[in-house]
């Protein structure tokens, strides 16, 4: 480990390995440091990302990958069951596996990675950030660094002492929780959404296959109905009606921000990506492949910064991420406002006029369609938010 | 004030992705109210996925704890 270092990422999730990866490809000297004991533990994800998203970056490997997703099966709160075949392809993933191969591919690239490592401060010099403090094994610690990228997930505290306002509205963020189950007799390829207040207000519920007879198992409401219930007593009714006798191998929970990306994800020394800058997308809820593109981008602009010795480029990455995904997700916050708070009719007239098509018009289009039927403005084809 | 029921807790970062004041201390497998910051404003009660935070009354500042 050096003294100091020209770029410090803090969090080794996806969108920091990858931020990693990419600057250390400049030449840019980096140091990634994880809070927890292991990169890639606890699994706080539903795990499903689109295979070309993945492409992008990493070539899939079978050691990652639980089960190949070609179909998505919606139940309305009636119970009505609609297939929907996926044209692309997806897959889940097994996350474990998968973190520790992003951060392995940027430790190839000379970054140096350290975990227990817990940042909670940063320092500062003439109003810039020049480096973090962090306490490792009990013992408080400074290391300096020409930029800092802030990869530190939902809580996303890093950036709010650079000055910049990260936290989401309670009624934006979504609680999540999830078990992985096994004795879930599903169909492997198929990703399964119950959508409707009865499963799950102002979110979704999920079913998704690991394969083997084991699926993750989750859902996600806002903070506006946490109020009077919460998520856990959601999932507990679902498991008793559904799955009573499923035995549960992981329970896990996480908030997953519903929002569009904050408005400023660069100040004087310091970038933001993933979940702490909000590049999830705000539709369906997905965060991997997004996360990842903001952390190429941001670890591209990082490095050249660094090589070029022009610390102020940084600012081309909030313009970049903007142009590639960030007009995007404002356009499908909008489609969620309109469609997140429909009642459990409306659900069910809507399964009703799907099961209705001929199967070969039974598209994602359709079903997109149909959901904001009574939004003209809002007809675009869902399909391209999940798995996106 | 807000009270973290004891051995519940996930150390997700929910409640504190939704704190305004960054009253929320999180560590791998710590979590503690940053008392001077916080403002009572329950936010993260209703964020928290597993009921771990709760709102308790009797020690909320500006009440008065004298008998």
């Amino acid at each position: 480990m050096k003294n100091e270092y020209d770029i410090i990422v803090v969090g080794a999730g996806p969108s920091g390995s990858i931020a990693a990866k990419f600057a250390a490809e400049q030449g840019a000297s980096v140091l990634m440091l994880e809070k927890d004991r292991d990169v890639g533990y606890p699994v706080r994800c539903g795990e499903a990302v689109s295979m070309a998203g993945l492409e992008e970056f990493i070539k899939p490997d079978p050691k990652w990958i639980s089960t190949e997703i070609t179909q998505f099966t919606f139940i309305s709160p009636d119970k009505t069951i609609i297939d929907v075949p996926f044209e692309g392809k997806g897959c889940i993933l097994e996350r474990k596996i998968f973190d520790y191969e992003l951060a392995n591919e940027a430790a190839k690239y000379g970054t140096d990675i350290l975990t227990r490592s817990y940042v909670n401060g940063l320092l500062l010099e003439n109003g810039k950030v020049s480096g973090v403090k962090y306490e490792y094994r009990g013992e408080q610690k400074e290391i300096k660094s020409k930029l800092v990228i802030a990869a530190d997930g939902v809580e996303s505290r890093v950036g709010r002492w650079a000055g910049l306002k990260t936290h989401s509205d309670f009624r934006d963020m979504e609680s999540g929780i999830q078990v992985t189950a096994a004795g879930i007799d599903v169909n492997e390829n198929t990703c399964y959404f119950y959508w409707g207040n009865i499963y799950a207000p102002q979110g979704y519920l999920w079913v998704f296959p690991k394969g083997n007879g084991v699926a993750n198992i989750g859902l996600a409401i806002t903070g506006d109905i946490g109020k009077k219930r919460s998520a856990l007593s959601f999932l507990n009714e679902f498991m008793e009606n559904y799955y009573p006798n499923a035995s549960i191998l992981t329970q896990v929970v996480g908030g997953i921000p519903f929002t569009p990306t904050l408005e400023k994800i660069v100040s004087p020394g310091i970038m933001l990506v993933g979940d702490a800058a909000r590049q999830i997308n705000p539709l369906s809820g997905g965060g991997i492949i997004s996360g990842m593109i903001g952390g190429s981008i941001a670890g591209k602009v990082a490095g050249e910064a660094i090589i070029s010795d022009n610390l102020d480029s940084i600012k081309d990455y909030e313009i970049k991420w903007h142009q590639r995904l960030g007009k995007r997700h404002e356009m499908f916050n909008r489609i969620k406002n309109g469609i997140y708070n429909l009642s459990d009719e409306k659900y069910n007239s809507i399964a009703h006029s799907l099961r209705d098509l001929p199967p070969e018009k039974r598209t994602l289009g359709n079903v997109a369609k149909s959901a904001v039927i009574n939004k003209p403005s809002l007809l675009i084809d869902v399909a391209k938010t999940f798995f996106s | 004030m807000i009270e973290i029921l004891p051995n519940k807790c996930d150390f997700c970062g929910c409640c504190v992705g939704v704190c305004p004041e960054d009253a929320i201390e999180l560590k791998e497998a710590e979590i503690s109210i940053i008392e001077e910051l916080c403002t009572n404003c329950v936010k993260c009660v209703w964020s928290c996925p597993i009921e771990v935070l709760k709102f308790n009354r009797n020690g909320a500042k500006g009440a008065s704890l004298e008998k």
